[in-house]
């Protein structure tokens, strides 16, 4: 075969090559969300949305993962986006760059790679033991945080890069000081970046069981949180722990437990979605 | 059609229309002695000393990297922002040294206002982009004080007629021409003594650019204006006093009919006639 044809076949089978394994993941999602569906969409309704754990499946309910999730979506959110903006700001605007800056930036993108059960045991050792928080909402909250913090400074920080220095330099120009100019202009324009990776972090966040567990987060859990100091279970915990019961039927539960993650990342897509367009001009 | 063209006036013609103002026995505004200036390792600005006068326009000409636009920057201490940048020598308005240890540099930047080469609003409304600078620097005590002055600001600029009724508009929908004297406006809204425009038409139509020019020349009559250029028939235009740099010296600096009509420097005249740059 001449060269020319050899290219044009290669040309060819890499094409295909791509297409088939851009197929294969979504072929793969394609049919875990069919299984998801076809066990759990049944077993979905509003006794089940608002029921506590059972013995017996058919009165088992999510409502307090459900809870829980939310709050410690919640309190993670509170405490990762204000350091990890923080962060991303001083390294961004204020160190002077060099070797120093590098040093750190490396250090935070392989903390991003530590597994997670690792973050785990810090937080049984710093915050439910040394700080005596406990096996509450506020440890597993402060674990998670510091879980996503390097998703959420590394984000924020492109965010900041993105922004034009000419931007900079004309508010310098007027008299500005560092902190004038951060605020009032740089963070507005900078806003949607941040959003997103707050939205990463949190989609990450929302998935996690290992380090819950280990900090001690409960898995049979008769009531909701009444405030940051409680016990708590979340909703991938109640999944993983009707998935070990013998029974079909909480396996239909658990399924439908996933439904219920799925629809809450998409909602937190969702608004970060709409709040990204509306401050895009 | 024939070339060269007649109707465009040449350099030459530009020059004996020009009306020269006695810049004699003007104050100076800005004096600079001995300055060396470095980025790093390498020096942008060797051995320069000149002295602006007060409510003229002085230009600086030269062909690109010979630092004038460093030079500006170091006139309000925009310089600063760029890490590893050091000085040698004095920079000094009205007396003060800029680069003392003591200098406010917010205040400094506020009494020295500058106008970019690309037009940099900020991406709110018309109105947030001129009252900014009033804004953070505290100078209004009222609402109606400060959109009096934002309407001063945009009447000096020569923007009003333009702008006046949809001031809450963003900044962005101006064209280029307007964005720039926006710009002004919003640099002129802090009432600064010296305006230092860094080559403020290059990115604008011929119209836009005459109307600019126009408003330089109204300006000056308020302010001290420093502007870079790099198309000498502007320069010739607008400047009351010309500076020539070349790879960094300051070569000549003269009243702007001498440097256009009788240099004293062959590189100035080199430079002037086109010969090079």
């Amino acid at each position: 075969m001449s060269r020319k044809h050899v290219n044009q076949l290669l040309d060819i089978v890499l094409h295909a090559a791509g297409l088939g394994a851009t197929l294969v993941g979504l072929i793969v999602l394609c049919a875990l969300l069919v299984d998801i569906f076809s066990d759990g969409l049944g077993r979905l309704s509003w006794d089940f949305l608002t029921n506590f754990p059972s013995r017996r499946a058919e009165n088992a309910g999510i409502f307090a993962a459900l809870a829980g999730t939310v709050w410690v979506m919640t309190l993670t959110a509170g405490l990762a986006v204000p350091i990890g903006v923080a962060a991303a700001i001083y390294l961004e605007e204020y160190s002077a760059g060099g070797r120093w800056s590098r040093l750190i930036e490396i250090n935070i993108a392989n903390l991003a790679g530590v597994p997670s059960v690792i973050y785990g045991l810090l937080g049984l050792g710093l915050f439910v033991r040394t700080l005596a928080f406990g096996r509450s909402v506020l440890a597993g909250a402060a674990t998670l945080a510091l879980l996503v913090l390097p998703v959420v400074i590394l984000s924020s920080r492109e965010a900041l890069r993105a922004v034009s220095p000419s931007l900079r330099e004309a508010s310098y120009a007027l008299g500005a000081t560092k902190w004038q100019t951060v605020w009032h202009q740089v963070l507005p324009v900078a806003f949607p970046g941040i959003l997103t990776g707050m939205i990463l972090a949190l989609s990450r966040a929302i998935g996690e069981t290992a380090p819950l567990i280990t900090i001690g987060a409960l898995t049979y859990v008769p009531f909701s949180p009444d405030g940051i100091w409680s016990p708590f279970t979340v909703l991938p915990i109640q999944v993983f722990n009707w998935v070990s019961r013998p029974q079909e039927a909480f396996l239909e539960n658990a399924a439908a437990g996933i439904i219920v993650v799925l629809a809450l990342l998409l909602a937190m897509n969702g608004v970060a979605a709409w709040l990204r367009d509306r401050y895009q001009h | 059609m024939s070339y060269p063209d007649p109707t465009i006036p040449s350099l030459a013609d530009v020059v004996s229309q020009r009306v020269d103002h006695d810049v004699g026995n003007t104050p100076t505004k800005v004096a600079v002695d001995r300055l060396n200036f470095f980025y790093g390792q390498t020096q942008a600005l060797e051995d320069v000393s000149i002295r602006i006068p007060a409510h003229q326009v002085t230009a600086f000409i030269g062909p690109s990297g010979c630092g004038k636009s460093t030079f500006l920057r170091t006139l309000n201490r925009m310089n600063d922002i760029i890490p590893g940048v050091r000085l040698t020598g004095t920079v000094s308005i009205d007396g003060q040294d800029l680069y003392a240890p003591q200098t406010d540099v917010v205040e400094l930047r506020r009494r020295v206002g500058m106008v970019f080469q690309k037009s940099n609003p900020f991406p709110k409304s018309i109105f947030d982009n001129v009252a900014y600078g009033l804004r953070i620097n505290g100078l209004t005590q009222s609402r109606t004080e400060l959109e009096d002055r934002v309407e001063a600001s945009l009447k000096s600029a020569a923007l009003w007629n333009e702008v006046n009724g949809r001031l809450r508009d963003s900044a962005l929908a101006l064209s280029g021409g307007q964005q720039q004297r926006l710009c002004i406006a919003r640099a002129l809204a802090v009432e600064p003594e010296v305006l230092l425009m860094d080559e403020p038409a290059s990115a604008l139509d011929p119209i836009a650019t005459q109307r600019i020019e126009e408003l330089v020349y109204q300006l000056k009559r308020d302010y001290t204006i420093v502007i870079v250029t790099h198309n000498m028939q502007q320069a010739a235009r607008v400047s009351d006093r010309t500076a020539v740099f070349w790879l960094g010296k300051l070569v000549e600096y003269d009243r702007t009919s001498q440097i256009f009509t009788a240099p004293a420097e062959k590189l100035t005249e080199d430079y002037v006639t086109g010969r090079f740059g």
